[in-house]
């Protein structure tokens, strides 16, 4: 009981947050010192032209209105069209956030199979080898710069070992020569539903560099908030107790410790999958991933407004969504959670 | 018969400023049954000789003693298979003793799943029924309860429960009623009592409160910094103390003090665990301290029954 009211609770402070960034997206767009009927009518307008433009996109509504109108369509998937491409945004978007979702989802499985376990093994055996290593690993994970990370894993699994691919989401004789219907855009989904499981393998041989580049960050942080929350709580009472009446150490670490501790790991790891999203640039530039990343920022540089603004309200919901997520996690591994 | 057998038991930790004697000498003689106290002000080494049972020492800690055993088998090398075993700990202040984000069925069956194989509805039938053995209503729906949702008095008896279902005969209670009320640690002592009688356990009562020890021990022990000073019959000790500190410690109990006297609070502090100690470890505090007493180690007097350690030769008094 105290679960639902907690997440109703959480949902409905969420959607607050997204009708507060389409406000603010809105409030942006309006004191931005660019004209977007000029970008609108293309190089070297006319007066004409631009005037036409401001029509066209309703620019001329008063205030209110137009933020109800953007509002709408914003909530109903109608992005508009890209001032640059003249393209619709909701089509480029079926394309680059799939990707950059698959990614980013991917890259957060991974640092939380890699970053929590590290941690609790370097806390059981606090001070030995393995805590060192574990520790030292944590801060070259945290302290590499991502494009140095990610071409030392290219250079040592794909040029010298050859074990998984450069770049790219598929191979070019899956991509080019026999394509995955698009249903969902998620490849590893597609794969499976199409049942061709070798372009599912592929997919997943192609994941596997970037997301481990992503994780490096979340991971390491993770594996030291896991290692100093386990360190307390393994010296609390009731672990005594449990080793008191003879339960195994597997059972005491991760069945008792790990549920007290895993805590602030799991809201690191959800923090860093947002930022995946959009601040995967560089790795999606290193290993040619065709993302909502340098959609983004070619957006930006171009001054193109309606994809600035869909790309901000799509993270963010994603950003909500994926907050609810890590708070419903947090209430069944800590029933205490939803109390407060 | 005897249960558990042990002889001058010593627990060091060694550090850079010098050894730490956390438990300097302690004897303890258990008759299988038998409800045993083990007495004492804090940082006596009750606790830790508690935990050298149980092999779950702090690191560094190293245990000796002339005997050391349980049930015919040596613990200095059995701690570990013994432990939940035929060894458990029902641990001083529940709340903090039973964990936090799991519910109580769950840590039952923890319990039980480590040392019985049965499948996993039997396991609930049995932790139902031992719920229900430590005096807890409706431990059907107690199995989804969390607990910070129970009192401390349900939460000891869920720990008591806990210490049952391990199957050992052998109950280390570390101060299982600091924790709770006057009149809840009254009904968890009745129900200790209750099930050494019917289950034929055995249990070390480690306290430091005197009227625990009349009201439930059938023999104890007086700890004083880290050294048993007197062992005998609980009515014996309670009745007429013969080691001083025994005496001092009775005569402390607010009830023992008239109305409108001063409290008699037992002056001086405890001898630091670092300190060698050289003749009686009680002769700075005691009242009838003789002049042979800070030098030389007091002898053992009475008789198998009841012993003190005490250059008095008639006792205190």
């Amino acid at each position: 009981m105290d679960l639902a009211r907690y997440i109703l609770r959480r949902a409905i402070l969420s959607a607050f947050v997204v009708v507060g960034v389409t406000f603010l997206v809105f409030v942006v767009a309006q004191v931005v010192p660019s004209d977007p009927a000029a970008l609108y009518a293309g190089p070297r307008p006319t007066a004409e032209q631009i005037e036409k433009a401001r029509v066209t996109l309703n620019l001329d509504a008063p205030m209110p209105e137009r933020f109800v109108r953007f509002a709408v369509s914003m909530a109903s998937g109608d992005f508009g069209v890209s001032y640059k491409s003249r393209r619709l945004i909701s089509q480029d978007l079926g394309v680059y956030l799939p990707a950059t979702l698959e990614l980013a989802i991917f890259s957060t499985l991974l640092a939380l199979l890699i970053g929590i376990p590290a941690g609790v093994a370097a806390a059981a055996r606090r001070g030995s080898w393995t805590d060192r290593l574990g520790s030292l690993g944590s801060i070259l994970a945290v302290a590499m710069p991502t494009f140095f990370f990610a071409m030392l894993l290219q250079m040592v699994f794909a040029s010298w070992l050859g074990l998984l691919p450069l770049s790219g989401r598929l191979s070019r004789e899956i991509s080019v020569s026999d394509p995955l219907t698009f249903v969902t855009g998620f490849n590893l989904i597609d794969a499976l539903i199409a049942g061709r499981p070798q372009v599912f393998l592929d997919a997943l041989w192609h994941l596997i560099l970037p997301a481990l580049t992503l994780a490096a960050y979340p991971a390491g942080i993770a594996m030291r908030l896991t290692r100093s929350a386990m360190i307390e709580i393994l010296s609390r009472r009731h672990i005594t107790a449990a080793r008191a009446m003879g339960l195994s150490e597997r059972r005491i670490l991760y069945g008792h410790a790990l549920r007290n501790a895993v805590g602030p790991a799991l809201t690191m790891i959800g923090l860093s999958f947002a930022f995946a999203l959009t601040g995967s640039v560089l790795v999606e530039i290193i290993f040619a991933w065709p993302g909502l990343g340098r959609y983004v920022s070619e957006s930006i540089l171009s001054k193109d407004f309606p994809v600035i603004a869909a790309c901000t309200l799509v993270v963010t919901v994603c950003y909500v969504l994926m907050n609810l997520v890590i708070d419903l996690t947090q209430a069944m591994v800590d029933p205490r959670v939803a109390l407060t | 018969m005897i249960l558990l057998e042990i002889k001058a038991l010593s627990v060091t930790f060694p550090t850079a400023t010098g050894a730490v004697q956390a438990v300097r000498s302690v004897d303890l003689q258990i008759e299988k049954g038998a409800i045993h106290g083990l007495i004492g002000e804090s940082g006596c080494g009750k606790t830790m000789t508690g935990m050298a049972l149980l092999g779950l020492l702090p690191k560094g800690a190293q245990v000796a003693a002339e005997v050391f055993r349980f049930d015919g088998m040596d613990l200095a090398t059995q701690a570990a298979y013994l432990r939940g075993k035929r060894i458990a700990l029902i641990s001083q202040d529940p709340a903090a003793a039973l964990n936090p984000v799991l519910t109580i069925g769950r840590q039952m069956d923890d319990v039980l799943r480590t040392h019985r194989t049965q499948p996993k509805a039997a396991r609930q039938a049995v932790a139902v029924e031992l719920l229900a053995a430590t005096g807890l209503a409706d431990p059907v729906e107690l199995l989804n309860r969390y607990p910070h949702q129970l009192s401390g008095g349900m939460q000891q008896r869920v720990v008591i429960a806990q210490a049952l279902a391990t199957g050992a005969d052998f109950l280390i209670a570390d101060e299982p009623t600091t924790a709770l009320d006057v009149t809840v640690g009254a009904q968890v002592l009745a129900l200790l009592r209750k099930l050494v009688s019917e289950r034929g356990l055995t249990v070390l009562m480690i306290t430091h409160d005197m009227d625990v020890v009349a009201a439930v021990c059938d023999r104890a022990t007086v700890l004083y910094a880290g050294l048993s000073v007197e062992e005998g019959p609980a009515r014996a000790i309670m009745g007429r103390p013969h080691h001083p500190f025994s005496a001092a410690l009775l005569a402390a109990l607010p009830d023992a003090v008239p109305r409108g006297h001063k409290l008699a609070a037992i002056e001086g502090r405890i001898p630091s665990p670092t300190q060698a100690i050289t003749g009686c470890a009680f002769a700075p505090r005691c009242p009838s301290c003789l002049p042979v007493c800070p030098d030389t180690p007091p002898p053992v007097r009475g008789n198998s029954d009841h012993r003190w350690a005490c250059h008095l030769d008639k006792g205190a008094r």
